[in-house]
């Protein structure tokens, strides 16, 4: 069903603009403490703009290939998640307390900021490899199923 | 009770709660294509998820949850009425994510139905099983 | 002047809704739902609620027509047309009913006086002025989703993982 687009325009402004989504969707993921945003439109943003990479540059170009390598990576957000949690339990103090994270020389508000910046990275890394893997699962059968009929 | 509807109806968005939530109702039981029944779905998730953020809002124009600098600066000075009630919004982030979660998988479920079936019309489904 | 454009919005608002019930194909009731959800983000925007409005945007308007359109390119044509029955009786009379009784049952969260609101009263005042001093983040739905409540946010990162999960295998197929 995926093929690479056939106008020259399509291609052009896809290789304009896929460049630019992603850097906005850092952008968003890291302000997302200052302004609007945070971890989940960064994810969502993050994997829209490598379904756009498929859509337009087809299977067999480099973002394509990058995009099945990185679907394996699907459980990775939780565990970063988890993993921030488990990190504050080793430092002393409960679960998801991130005032506990062993950094020398920072006070309480630093740590918890830092806390937060890393659970929102585990959220969007989640999210985006969710959102590119439910798109190939509904894609996937498209020319199985028109050779049946 | 009439007063009560009255305070209701002073808010533009509890109308349109109402309304969309009668719409979403009314597409996901009396439609018989599946496809049809998870729009009906969306339509009442999200004029569910309107009226939490409704019920936070506060009168005269309290600005949007994000502090300003010179609330951070000196944070004794922050009045909690010239901000919108920020709770709500946590509940609803949540919701938004999970809503196109099981939006992916139930379409997944109809999608699979569809190749087994052949069909998207859920009586049409219903006769072929027998 | 917020009052006329909050209505105006309400009234676009409804009338994609019933664009949406009304209309005849199914690849055109979805894309109409694009555009309800880009109106429910404005509204969103206009309520105060950014964060919301943002999320919204990205993934009502954008991933979740993605996800109808890319189940609809799977069905032949003929599947896709919608045959209008006639409305039950029941649904035409129960409907307003059920109308009123939300009418009646959401009034008490929406009382005159600003205090007495029922989702201000407890911890959502402290949230506003305790959180910059305790994780230094001006952004206050951020540090109470990600900080303040982070189990609910853990585990709704749970339920993302289980559903990319779920959709691979209903529907890949293990031949290759």
């Amino acid at each position: 069903m995926i093929e690479a687009h056939d106008s020259l325009i399509v291609r052009s402004a896809g290789k304009l603009l896929i460049p630019l989504s992603q850097l906005f969707a850092l952008y968003v993921l890291f302000f997302g403490q200052y302004g609007p945003g945070g971890g989940f439109a960064g994810g969502v943003i993050l994997g829209t703009s490598f379904l756009l990479a498929v859509l337009v540059l087809g299977p067999q170009a480099p973002p394509c290939r990058l995009a099945h390598q990185l679907e394996h990576g699907d459980g990775v957000g939780l565990m970063i998640f988890v993993g921030v949690g488990g990190l504050c339990l080793i430092g002393g103090g409960t679960f998801l307390d991130y005032s506990n994270l062993q950094i020398p020389g920072w006070n309480d508000e630093e740590r918890r900021s830092l806390g937060i910046v890393l659970t929102q990275i585990g959220v969007a890394a989640d999210i985006a490899v969710t959102a590119l893997s439910i798109v190939f699962s509904l894609g996937q059968h498209h020319s199985q199923e028109a050779s049946h009929e | 009770m009439s007063e009560h509807i009255q305070a209701a109806l002073e808010r533009p968005s509890l109308i349109a709660f109402v309304v969309l939530f009668l719409c979403g109702f009314f597409v996901m039981t009396t439609n018989s294509n599946m496809i049809k029944k998870l729009i009906g779905i969306y339509l009442l998730q999200t004029s569910v998820l309107l009226l939490l953020v409704t019920i936070g809002v506060k009168q005269n124009a309290a600005s949007v949850p994000i502090l300003t600098e010179k609330h951070i600066e000196s944070p004794e000075t922050i009045a909690p009425a010239a901000y919108v009630n920020p709770l709500p919004h946590v509940l609803t982030l949540t919701a938004i994510v999970v809503q196109v979660a099981t939006l992916g998988v139930s379409l997944a479920l109809v999608a699979a139905i569809y190749r087994k079936y052949g069909s998207l019309d859920e009586n049409e489904v219903l006769q072929r099983i027998e | 002047m917020m009052d006329w454009f909050e209505i105006a919005l309400v009234i676009l608002l409804i009338t994609t809704a019933v664009g949406v019930i009304r209309v005849k194909t199914l690849i055109s009731a979805v894309l109409i739902l694009a555009c309800y959800s880009f109106l429910m983000a404005v509204v969103w925007a206009q309520l105060g609620a950014v964060d919301v409005a943002f999320v919204e945007a990205v993934v009502g308007a954008g991933l979740s027509t993605v996800l109808f359109l890319l189940t609809l390119f799977r069905a032949r044509a003929k599947d896709t047309q919608l045959r209008r029955t006639p409305t039950p009786l029941v649904a035409l009379l129960g409907l307003p009913l059920l109308g009123f009784v939300l009418l009646y049952a959401i009034a008490p969260l929406y009382p005159d006086g600003q205090p007495l609101r029922p989702a201000s009263t407890h911890v959502a005042d402290a949230y506003l002025q305790e959180s910059y001093k305790a994780t230094k983040t001006p952004n206050v739905v951020t540090a109470v989703l990600m900080d303040y409540r982070a189990f609910d946010t853990l585990i709704e990162t749970g339920v993302i993982f289980t559903a990319g999960i779920a959709c691979a295998l209903l529907l890949r197929s293990h031949s290759e």
